[in-house]
């Protein structure tokens, strides 16, 4: 007899020590705002999305288990059709149309189209046949990510857009080339040092170190027109980035890229957060301040502490102790969903798995190096710890439902198609 | 391949975790400068200041009490936002210009997290604001203790308070003080500030982002309460120093009145005067430039700064001296046709019995007397020179306390003039001179200053018959055993007890049938001695000194007005007034002199040419 509830007990391990830790971690937040227990406000509700999200659990694991692979693409225009919603009846908050209101209730499309995006992106990798080298494939591909990020960049909300690149480490585990990586990395740095150097002085530094390069390899006919193409590459793209940089990104939008490069100070402005952030964790020291007792937490000087600065609370109130256990926790359950994901037998489920997988990553990578100062502030939350019912939510769903599909594997034949 | 890669994901995985915690070790646990710059801004020091003494009288009626004032501070850094500057300006009744320049004031002093937005905030205006304080997020009271006064009197001896100056601050050896503190500037709160101020408290807290307390560090671990400073009294009697200065209004000078037996002041002034209050913390703004630009020099404390030359009232002590120096003896006659001629210079005397004792002398007041006695002691064959026995001269002065501070507790005391031998010297060069050249001395003119606290300890040392205690205005200090050592010291004079009965007898004549025996005071025998001050600017200066009673002495007496003619006419009735209000303070409700008292009083004796600069308001409430 099929057992409906067996589950990876260590994934919902550390699922429930991340959410508990969350849930203590927002009302260290809030209780300076006349909270006084738990089930108040904002910790509260984060409580009741989280009993929500773990009812939806239990709902998900009542389904067939190929209940989301036959309705996969449904879900993804259902949540697209969503982002198309909020562009029409959404409200404004803080510059950004992500928010739908029902009633008191407000839904952030943007959250679930993660979700969504991730049933399509499964569906089109498995499907049999699929190449990398494939033009149609990789257009569809291309095609259902970019829809979301451009629907949501519409919204003006370029942090969840973003969130978007994620895939990219799912296309790669499945086959993309390395090059495409290497070529982003490559990207980033040029676009650094065009942003410390500008763009003139990185273009006579590359010309400079082709001549060099030339002079001791001139021998080597072959090395020429390559290294000709990349400088060329190189230049054309720092000269745009400048370009970009200069005329299309909202001042405030610049000031944080600058800050993070430690191209500009600017602690009362657009440094603010972050600064005060980087005085909050690191006045947590070796064991931290102790729960409810951050100064900095307490006194509010961290603008979206409960939201996407949470993890201020956690550095000031536990310490470098509490951060590093929620970092490892985290990893923990990023590399144990990889894991689950490469133990799929169905290939629909291994992608599906390690999407989850790579966006929690990248939520991670960005939030804590943005409170921590190696990262430019990207307003994404830190998943399952931050404020913000859709987002708890959705992670929920998501994570369930990859616990499902884990669940179900066994039923499953051998992917052909490995 | 596809593991591979897989493995590559997980190194990454790896590889971004151990490098966040990595450089959240950097942050947290090596860099400490975190941790400071968040209790920089978060943590908030009060001062919570403590009671200051106050002080009363020789009679424990009070003179001196605290009066909280209120800054209105602004925690750094200044927020505004949510505040309604305009309702805020309403209380504060100041204009929307005025709170830009606060602000931007406030901004730039800013000093460990807070700063002073406005300050000596009024009782009322305090209670108004405070109602509304919650709105105005950021702004909070710091109460300090200003001094108010019973009495519109002694200002001068009381002194004021004020902010320590950055000299201050940066001469402090115990670090007590902190910027806008404040601390006695003159006067008795000068003195004794250490025993008054007490001892400031503290207490920590965190301040939110807008500067709303959240709560006490540590639970208070680190506060501690304030002490609150030690009363003081004084040895004034604060009836008669009122008295004086009514007899003393209206008139430049100064009465010190002096306990001989323990040197204690009964009663100093210095006029014009001012009302203290106007010279507290929250008033001395306002009226700080009067006072300086009143040419009657209200501020400046004639009874301790002021050197005249003591006139006639020096007679006296040159009498004691020719005795203990043999120049004289009591029984000692010289002649005085109304003049003593000195080669071609003529001293001039008045009108008296021409064959005339030490105990004339002194009723009678006789220049000639003092010229031979001076003569015969700078002529006397127990010197080698002028120049010795002038130094022997200058040292029974100095045994008197005369010539150097007296070390008093009152402040701006000033040394007087009473000069080296050297000064003669170089001004008629070594070995030039003799008594000719400084006959004046004999009789109190000429290059000789005493300050009126000077003659009220000399004669207070007369009346002791050679000795005195170092005057002082302090009596008691809460909880101490004893005032301070150096005013329980007996200071001996170089003139033996003998010689003082023929003085005393002369200065009894005085008032029985010399120079102020018109103005005698029924039942109690005054020693006194007049004197007219010669002045080259005006009319002569009107000295008077005096003890009584003669046989048991309570009150010695010295007392000037400036300008204002015959020490016979003004000083004397004046102490003989205050010496009578002192005595008979028990038995009198009035006094025996009523139309005497009447005219002093009433007599405006300021010279013509400041009556229009002088600002009447600094004396007033």
């Amino acid at each position: 007899m099929e057992n409906r509830f067996r589950i990876d007990i260590l994934a919902l391990i550390l699922f429930l020590s991340i959410a508990i830790i969350g849930i203590a971690s927002v009302y260290s937040a809030t209780s300076n705002q006349g909270i006084f227990t738990l089930f108040e406000g904002r910790s509260g509700k984060q409580l009741v999305w989280f009993c929500a999200s773990l009812f939806f659990g239990i709902v998900i694991f009542l389904l067939n288990a190929n209940f989301f692979e036959l309705f996969s693409i449904y879900f993804y225009i259902l949540f697209m059709l969503l982002l198309v919603l909020v562009l029409a009846i959404g409200v404004d908050i803080n510059g950004a149309r992500s928010w739908i209101k029902i009633g008191s209730f407000s839904l952030q499309p943007s959250e679930f189209a993660k979700y969504g995006t991730s049933f399509a992106v499964a569906t089109i990798i498995s499907r049999i046949g699929f190449s990398f080298q494939n033009k149609n494939d990789i257009l569809k591909l291309a095609a259902v990510t970019l829809i979301p990020m451009g629907l949501i960049i519409i919204q003006g909300d370029m942090g969840s857009a973003l969130v978007f690149l994620s895939f990219i480490l799912v296309f790669y585990i499945e086959g993309l080339t390395p090059a495409i990586i290497l070529l982003g990395l490559f990207m980033i740095l040029v676009f650094v040092l065009t942003l410390v150097y500008s763009a003139l002085y990185f273009s006579i530094a590359a010309i400079l170190l082709l001549f060099l390069f030339y002079a001791l390899t001139y021998t080597n006919k072959k090395l020429l027109i390559p290294s000709l193409s990349i400088v060329g590459f190189a230049i054309v793209f720092s000269m745009s980035v400048q370009f970009l940089f200069d005329n299309f990104l909202k001042e405030h939008q610049q000031k944080r890229i600058q800050v993070t490069l430690n191209l500009i100070e600017d602690n009362m402005g657009a440094g603010y957060n972050v600064n005060q952030s980087k005085i909050a964790i690191g006045s947590g020291g070796f064991s931290g301040k102790g729960f409810l007792n951050g100064s900095h937490t307490k006194g509010n000087f961290i603008p979206e502490q409960e939201t996407d600065f949470i993890f201020c609370t956690i550095g000031e109130e536990g310490g470098w102790v509490m951060s590093s256990i929620t970092i490892a926790l985290y990893i923990g359950f990023i590399l144990r969903l990889y894991y689950l994901s490469s133990r799929a037998k169905k290939k629909y489920k291994r992608i599906f798995i390690s999407s989850l997988a790579s966006i929690i990553f990248f939520h991670v990578l960005v939030n804590i190096g943005m409170t921590i100062g190696i990262m430019p502030v990207i307003g994404i939350p830190l998943p399952l710890i931050s404020y913000g019912g859709s987002s708890i939510l959705a992670f929920g769903l998501f994570i369930f439902t990859a616990l499902k599909m884990d669940a179900t594997r066994d039923r499953d034949l051998e992917s052909v198609f490995t | 391949m596809r593991n591979f890669r897989l493995y590559y994901i997980y190194a990454a995985i790896i590889f971004v975790g151990l490098i966040y915690i990595y450089r959240l070790f950097q942050v947290q646990v090596i860099d400490d400068k975190y941790a400071l710059i968040a209790e920089k801004i978060s943590l908030r020091k009060q001062t919570v200041y403590p009671q200051r003494g106050l002080i009363f009288d020789r009679n424990d009626k009070l003179l001196v009490y605290n009066d909280p004032v209120y800054d209105l501070m602004v925690s750094v850094p200044i927020k505004l936002k949510g505040i309604d500057t305009l309702a805020f300006c309403k209380l504060l009744a100041i204009d929307n210009e005025k709170f830009d320049e606060l602000l931007s004031r406030a901004k730039r002093r800013s000093y460990r997290g807070k700063s002073v937005f406005k300050k000596n905030i009024s009782n009322v205006t305090y209670a108004r604001i405070q109602e509304r304080l919650y709105e105005f997020k950021g702004f909070f009271f710091e109460i300090r203790q200003d001094r108010n006064y019973k009495f519109n009197s002694s200002a001068h001896l009381l002194g004021y308070l004020g902010e320590v100056t950055k000299k201050d601050l940066s001469l402090q050896k115990e670090g007590y003080y902190e910027q806008g503190d404040f601390t006695g500037k003159k006067g008795v709160e000068r003195f004794y500030e250490k025993q008054l101020r007490g001892l400031k408290g503290e207490r920590y807290f965190y301040v939110d982002r807008t500067g709303v307390n959240k709560g006490s560090y540590k639970d208070g671990k680190l506060d501690y309460d304030p002490v609150d400073g030690k009363n003081i009294s004084l040895s004034i009697d604060i009836d008669l120093q009122q008295y004086g200065e009514k007899l003393l209004d209206n008139k430049m000078g100064s009465v010190v009145a002096i306990e001989p037996k323990t040197g204690e002041i009964l009663s100093l002034i210095s006029s014009p005067f001012y009302n203290p209050a106007n010279f507290n913390i929250q008033n001395r703004g306002k009226y700080y430039t009067r006072a300086i630009n009143d040419p009657t020099k209200p501020i400046f404390n004639r009874a301790v700064s002021a050197p005249y030359p003591p006139g006639s009232t020096f007679k006296p002590i040159m009498a004691l001296i020719g005795l203990e120096d043999k120049a004289i003896s009591s029984s000692t006659h010289f002649n005085c046709n109304g003049q003593y001629r000195l080669g071609k210079r003529v001293i001039k005397c008045h009108f008296h019995p021409s064959y005339t004792s030490l105990k004339q002398s002194i009723a009678s007041s006789c220049n000639t007397y003092y010229c031979h006695t001076f003569k015969n002691m700078m002529g006397s064959s127990k010197y080698k020179n002028s120049e010795e026995a002038y130094k022997s001269w200058r040292s029974y002065l100095t045994s008197f306390g005369l010539g150097s501070k007296l070390g008093t507790d009152i402040s701006g005391e000033f040394k007087g003039w009473l000069k080296e031998s050297s000064y003669y010297d170089k001004m008629h060069g070594k070995d030039q001179w003799n008594y000719s050249r400084i006959i004046s001395l004999s009789f109190g003119q000429g290059e000789l200053g005493l300050t009126p606290i000077q003659i009220a300890n000399a004669v207070s040392i007369i009346a002791n018959r050679g000795y005195y205690f170092t005057p002082h205005v302090i009596k008691k200090i809460e909880g101490m055993k004893s005032i301070p050592q150096q005013y329980l010291v007996k200071n001996y004079t170089a003139i033996s007890q003998s010689n003082f009965n023929p003085v005393i007898q002369g200065m009894q004549e005085v008032t029985i049938s010399g120079t102020a025996s018109h103005i005698a005071i029924d039942n109690i025998n005054i020693a006194g001695k007049t004197g007219t001050v010669q002045n080259p600017h005006g009319k002569n200066h009107s000295a008077y000194m005096a003890f009584a009673p003669v046989e048991d002495p309570k009150i010695a007496i010295a007392v000037v007005v400036e300008e204002s003619g015959y020490g016979a006419s003004w000083a004397a009735p004046i102490a003989h007034l205050m010496i009578e209000k002192y005595l008979m303070s028990d038995t009198l409700k009035e006094s025996s002199r009523p139309n005497l008292e009447k005219r002093m009083m009433e007599s405006d004796l300021i010279p013509y040419k400041y009556k229009s600069k002088i600002d009447k308001s600094l004396y007033g409430k």
